[in-house]
Parts: C-alpha cells; structure tokens; sequence
C-alpha cells in the first residue's frame, strides 16, 4: 500500500530536478540552513544510498518540500524528522535512531576497542615464550654447511 | 577463432592452476622437492594463458565483434577507442578476467622473484595462489564466461554505461584490482604458513613487499575512485560512505593495519598470530568488496537472486576461502610459537595500539555496511546507515589514531621514553596549535572542527619532518651540529625511513584536505545568459547555453566565466547535460577549475528557455585529499626500493662476493 502511494507521488512529481532547485530554497538564510541540514539527514526512498539534498529524483524533491513546509509551519528540527518518520517509517532516516534492535550496531566501536584492548592487556602480561624449536637435523647441517663455506 | 582460442585459453589456464594448487603440497607429502619445481612451470603458464585469454577479449572489444555477447552488451560501434578498451573490464565477465590476470601475475612474480624465501614456503604459497586462480576461473567459465557467442549477431551494441565512459574508469579498477589481488600473496603467505605450522621473521620480510605493492595501489585506487565520483556524480562530495566505497575501504584499513603490524614482526618476532590473521582478513575483506559489490548483494537483498547460480557461487567462494582459512587458522594457530615481548610505552606499542584503532574502525565500517542487511533477513525491519553514522563513529576512531602516528615514529623499540618522545614533538605540536588557531581567526565564526583538523595535519607533516630530521641528527656523542651534515645524513637514511616519513605526512595532506571542506562554500540561481552566481571569493557568470553534439553523445552546454571578487578573469568552465542515445541515458558533466590546490565546480541543472539551473560550489584545497593518497602511495613505493626490501638483493651481493648487504639498524 505504502510503495503504492510512493509511486503515485513519484509519477504525479515526473519531471526533470536534480538535488535542491532555486525555487525551492527558502527565503530566510537560517531556516534554509536548517532545512539543508535536515534533508543531509534524509534518505532518498528510490535512489541508491543518497540524501535528498543530493538526489535529483522526483520523490526526493517532494519530500524537499515538505521538510520546508513543515518548519516554515514553525516545526523544531526533530519534529519535522518524526513527521517524516511517521510517514516513511525508520529506514528513511541516514543516521539510525538508537535503539534495541540497533544496539550491537551503535556498540560496535566501543565493543571492538574494548575487546581489542582485553587482548593487549593479556598480551602484555605474557610471561616469557618457550624455548626455540628445535632444528631439524636436515637445518642442522645446512647451517654447517654455511658455516663451513664462510 | 580468436576468441575461440582465448576461451580455450582460460580452460587450459583452469587445469594449469589445479597443476599448480596440488604439486606443491603433494611434493612436501611425497618428500619430492624436485616436484615443487612443477608448481613455478605451472603459475608461469596459467599467466600466459590467462594473458592470452585477457588480449583476445580486448581484440573482440577493439574491433566491436558483436557476434560475443560481453561485446553487444557493454559496446558500440561509435564509442570512442579509449572506451572500447576500458570496456573490457567495464563489465561483471571482464574485470572478472582482470581480476583473475592479475592474479595469475602476482602468481608468475612469486613464482620468479629471487628471493631468501625458503623452497618450502614458497611451494606452498604458490600452491594456496593456484588454487585461488582454480576457483575463479572455474566460477568464469562456470558462470560468468566474457567469451560466450551469440547467433545471430547484432548490427549494433548496446554501448557501455555513460558513466563508465571516463578516463578515471579506465584505470580506476586496474588501480584497484592491484592492491585487491596483492593481497592474495599475503593471503598465501599466511595460510601457507599454517600448512606449513612455523612462521618467523623471514616470514615477514617475505610478506612485506607485496603487502607495500598491494597497499599503495590500493591507495590510489580509492583516491581515483573517490575523486571519479566527486567530478562525474555531479553534486561535489567526494566520499559518500556508499556501501561500494566502503567495500573498498575495509581492506585498505585492514591492509594498513597489516602494514604494520608485519614491521613488529620483523623486527620484534612479536604478533606473529595476530599478523597471520590479519593477512586472512584482508583478503577476505578484498573478496567480500569485489564480490558482494558485483552480486548486487547491497543494495537490495533482492537483487541476490536475479541470478541465482552466479549468486550462489560468490557465496560458496566466501564460504570457502573465508570459512575454510579462518578454520585452518583456528586450527593450526596454536602451532605458531608466540614470541616477542613487548613494553607498553615502545615503539612496539604504540603500532599494537595503531592495529586496535584501526582493527576498530574496520569493524565499525564492516558493521555499519551490512547491519541493515542482516536485520532485514533476520527481523524484517528496514534501516538505514549512513553517513551521519559513520562520521559520528570513524572519526572519534581516526583521530587518536592519528595522533599516536609521530609518538609511534619519536618512539625506541622495545623501551621508549614518552617523556623524551612529546620533547622531540614539541616543534609539530607547536606547529599543529599555531595553524589550527591561524586557521581558525581567519575563518572566525566558522565551523569548529575545521581548524582543529587543519592543527592535526600540520601536526602530522611536522612530525614526520622531525622524524627525519632528529633520525638524521643522531644522539649523544654522535650529534651533528651543522645543518649541512644533517642534511647529508638525512640523505643517507634507508629508503624505508624516508617512505615512512612521507607516506605519514601524506596523511597529514588528507587530513588538511578534509578539514578544509568545513569552509566550502556553495551558490545555487536559475540564471539568464549573462546572470551571475557566485560561491566563495569568486564569481561565475553565465556565457551563453547551447547544444553541441559528442562523438556517440548529444549535449547541452552552459558556458561560464569565473571572475575573483576584483572582477578579473581567472578562467572559463563548461558544464553539460549529455544524452547517449544508444543507452537513451543523460548524465551531468561537471566543469572544473583548479586555483592552487582549490577548485571552483560547476554543475548544470534544469535547462530553461532562456538560461539554466546552476551550482556553483568553491571547494578550497579540495585537491589535497588526493594529492595527500597520492603522496601515501609514493612514500609506500619508496619503502619498497629500501635495499633490504629489494627482493634478492642478498643473493646478487654474495654471488658478487660482497659481504651481504647490511641491515641497516633502526
């Protein structure tokens, strides 16, 4: 139903855009700039890995659109994110919420420093290694024979 | 007939590498060493053949032979010459034959090179490599076959994607592909190693030249690839975290960390375990970047099964070579004799602590790329990672990184003195702080991480100079006083220091590059012929727009002057709007202007009546970020001259009658 409802929007917006349109900027500097900084955040739905302030396609474009309506409505960053959460769901957001089901995800770098910092510890505390292996007896007489040569 | 031949080619190169994967390991069972010779024979001809295999597709390519499939589907008869032949690896058959050529000539070059490697390793390093080749050509021909006919032959071909028709794409996957495959050496290395059950320091330094050649053109792929994306993709970013980018990033960051970690081995008989495991990863992380990028795997969980035996066959690859050298691993490990001790605050140290950082970063990359995926599959919920993510989590990783890097150099092996260390960085860390707030007064009310990124590049510069210079000065009684001498001394170093040093303060150059992006300044206007726009201290004005016709595309033109704040000229830019009918496909052409190491982009947007949809961004030092890979990958090949890397150079000495070459202490 929902991938219905993109399509309608992607056809009912066809037409040739690429990323932010000089119509489409805002006349206050700052709300621009808040605006440009929301859709950084914001993942063109049909595109590959882009931001809708990078995308050029029609549906990115709508929802250009409607980030800027809803903060010229007065709305604070983080409402018109949910808002657009609300209607597009999680996956449109770049930069993941934190979450139960993004733990391992978020904890990754301080999962892998801290794993890696256990293992220099014990590392580090190794007490001396074991005696040399042993030669072999064919090594034995190469290392003669070298020796013999010098 | 021709490319009848190379298919019979590649068939014979499949049972030349199976020769070569079963002698060797065969000869240590047997006892036989004579039969270890059969192996150096047999990488030799597998090269041959795959070169010959590789000549006649570019043939078919150059000559447009529609009657092979791989030539219709990627070809055209009015694609200019440049692209016909960076065509034949423009495609999923033919950088697979790429792949597998320069496989086999890293292969011959093992098999040929004079080297102290003992006959043993070496056998079985040429084994591990042959049976590599085995299996990819078997999954070529298999699956993927770039010699298939087709009957019929079509009068025309289907042209290759417009956005492949670059120069940068022409020699951005052969960049590539050298530093993926290199790492198939080490890879052989270390499993042959485990077969083998000993490893030492002739181990590493047999290791390290490959893992310097595979590393520095690593280096220059992504730079390339990185700075093909920033002109042609059109909207002036120049690292995007884009699942494709990040395959290529991960083995760089593993390779980087195995770069390192092959040092303490050879020098401290330390992390032997540790660097042999390493060396698995990189390749795996090499084969997982060109083999999930091709099947499609990213970008949609679907696209896996658009051609389900290729897909399937990629994962019995990883399944195999990963799976199977992480259980030979598990496995033999413990037959490794651990050694080497090591003092926390040594130079020793402060490399384990560069492989944690960057162990760290490679995992979050790894992570953050495929978490989406793997909770798809498993849960059904869709995320998105990207790159508000990574920024938030690599940098917090990069930056100590980055700041141990002149400690580590300031720092003796086995014992160091941190105190004596931050007294040698003093200069670089003087030099970082009047930079940063230089950078940051001259900008003042901009954004904040910018100048603290401009310090730490300096600091990185700064501290790989004095790295030479203290090295060069010497201590104690043996302390030169005249800066002739030190110049003279510093001239004597081997060439390793010297590629150390630079490859560093290479990085320092990425790092100014990137911190300066932070004042990057953009105008966008609809513009009538003569209208202005202007980004940063210049001023571009909008000439006239018209269409003109390419040799196999048709495009429309907006021509621009780009004027300084003075009104003076400081140049011309063209950006277009192409369309290549045969792909009925348009692209954006962006136009450039190089001031210094800055640029002034340009990009066309929505044609109008009378004028055109324009961006004009002003990128300052944008250049040095790939300078910076550049000047990375120069330092790593200068190590590699260093006289105790050069491969052989012991044996010419003693057949000389010279004392053998002495290793010059560090």
């Amino acid at each position: 139903m929902r991938a219905a409802a993109l399509l309608v929007l992607a056809l009912l917006a066809a037409g040739p855009a690429r990323a932010v349109q000089p119509d489409e900027v805002l006349p206050d500097p700052t709300l621009e700039h808040r605006a440009r900084e929301i859709s950084a955040g914001l993942r063109c739905l049909v595109c590959q890995n882009q931001s809708i302030d990078d995308s050029d396609a029609p549906l990115a474009k709508d929802l250009r659109l409607i980030v800027r309506e809803r903060l010229k409505a007065g709305d604070t960053n983080q409402a018109v994110e949910d808002y657009v959460v609300r209607r597009y769901g999680e996956f449109v957001l770049l930069r993941p919420v934190f979450g139960l089901h993004t733990l391992l995800l978020w904890a990754t770098p301080l999962l892998a420093i801290l794993l890696g910092g256990f293992g220099i510890w014990r590392l580090a505390r190794r007490k001396a290694p074991p005696p040399e292996r042993r030669l072999t007896t064919a090594e034995e007489d190469e290392v003669a024979a070298l020796l013999r040569r010098d | 007939m021709l490319v009848e031949t190379g298919h019979f080619a590649l068939a014979l190169a499949l049972a030349l590498s199976l020769v070569q994967a079963v002698m060797p390991v065969w000869a240590a069972r047997a006892g036989e060493p004579a039969l270890r010779q059969v192996a150096v024979q047999a990488a030799l001809g597998s090269f041959a053949c795959v070169l010959f295999a590789f000549a006649a597709l570019t043939y078919a390519h150059a000559t447009s032979d529609f009657s092979v499939q791989n030539v219709v589907d990627n070809s055209h008869t009015a694609k200019p010459f440049i692209y016909k032949i960076s065509g034949v690896w423009g495609n999923h058959e033919g950088s697979l034959l790429l792949w597998v050529l320069i496989l086999t000539l890293f292969g011959a070059c093992v098999a040929v090179a004079k080297s102290a490697v003992p006959p043993v390793l070496r056998a079985n390093t040429l084994g591990v490599q042959g049976f590599i080749t085995f299996v990819f050509v078997l999954f070529m021909i298999a699956t993927s076959n770039p010699f298939s006919r087709v009957m019929p032959a079509p009068i025309e071909g289907r042209d290759l994607n417009p956005l492949l028709q670059d120069a940068g794409l022409a020699i951005h996957p052969p960049l590539l592909y050298v530093g993926y495959v290199g790492f198939s050496i080490t890879f052989a290395f270390a499993v042959a190693a485990l077969i083998d059950g000993r490893i030492d320091a002739v181990w590493a330094r047999a290791v390290r030249p490959w893992t310097l050649i595979a590393w520095s053109f690593l280096t220059l792929g992504i730079a390339m690839g990185s700075y093909w994306a920033y002109y042609e993709l059109g909207w002036g970013g120049w690292w995007f975290w884009d699942p494709v980018e990040n395959a290529s990033l991960m083995p760089w960051i593993a390779g980087t960390a195995l770069l390192h970690s092959t040092v303490v081995m050879e020098k401290r008989d330390a992390l032997k375990v540790w660097t042999v495991l390493l060396a698995i990863l990189t390749f795996s992380l090499s084969l997982l970047g060109t083999f999930i990028v091709r099947s499609g795997v990213l970008t949609s969980v679907h696209s896996f099964a658009t051609d389900p035996t290729r897909g399937v066959f990629i994962l019995a690859i990883l399944i195999l070579f990963i799976g199977g050298s992480l259980t030979l691993f598990a496995w033999r490990a413990p037959l490794l004799r651990q050694g080497g001790l090591f003092a926390p605050i040594s130079r020793e140290g402060s490399l384990v602590l560069n492989n944690l950082f960057l162990v760290a970063a490679c995992a979050t990359v790894f992570v953050g790329t495929l978490y989406p995926l793997l909770l798809e599959m498993l849960t059904g919920e869709k995320i998105s990672v990207g790159p508000p993510f990574f920024n938030f989590t690599f940098v917090p990783l990069a930056v100590p990184l980055l700041l141990i890097v002149p400690f580590g150099q300031a720092l003796a092996w086995k014992r160091g003195d941190a105190l004596a260390a931050s007294q040698r960085l003093f200069a670089a860390m003087a030099a970082a702080l009047a930079v940063g707030l230089g950078a940051a007064a001259l900008h003042w009310g901009g954004p904040v991480l910018a100048p603290v990124g401009v310090g730490l590049g300096a600091y990185l510069i700064v501290g790989s100079a004095l790295e030479i210079i203290s090295r060069a000065r010497g201590y104690g009684a043996s302390r030169a006083r005249g800066a002739s001498v030190i110049w003279r001394r510093a001239l004597g170093l081997p060439r390793s220091a010297w590629g150390t040093a630079i490859a560093h303060a290479g990085v320092g150059v990425v790092v100014l590059g990137i911190a300066a992006q932070g004042w990057a300044t953009e105008g966008l206007a609809t513009l009538k012929s003569g209208g202005t726009l202007a980004a940063g201290p210049y001023v571009a004005t909008l000439d006239r727009v018209a269409p003109r016709t390419g040799p196999n595309y048709e495009e429309t033109v907006a021509y621009l002057t780009i004027r300084n704040k003075a009104g003076d000229e400081i140049g011309h830019v063209e950006t277009s709007k192409r369309f290549y009918p045969s792909r009925q496909m348009a692209v954006t052409e962006s136009g450039l202007l190089t001031v210094g190491a800055s640029q002034v982009y340009a990009s066309l947007g929505e044609i109008q009546p009378d004028g055109a949809g324009l961006r004009l961004y002003h990128k300052p030092y944008v250049l040095l970020i790939w300078l910076g890979a550049v000047v990375m990958a120069l330092g790593g090949g200068l190590s590699l001259t260093d006289r105790r890397m050069r491969v052989g150079a012991p044996v010419r000495a003693r057949a000389k009658g010279l004392p053998p070459a002495a290793v010059p202490a560090e």
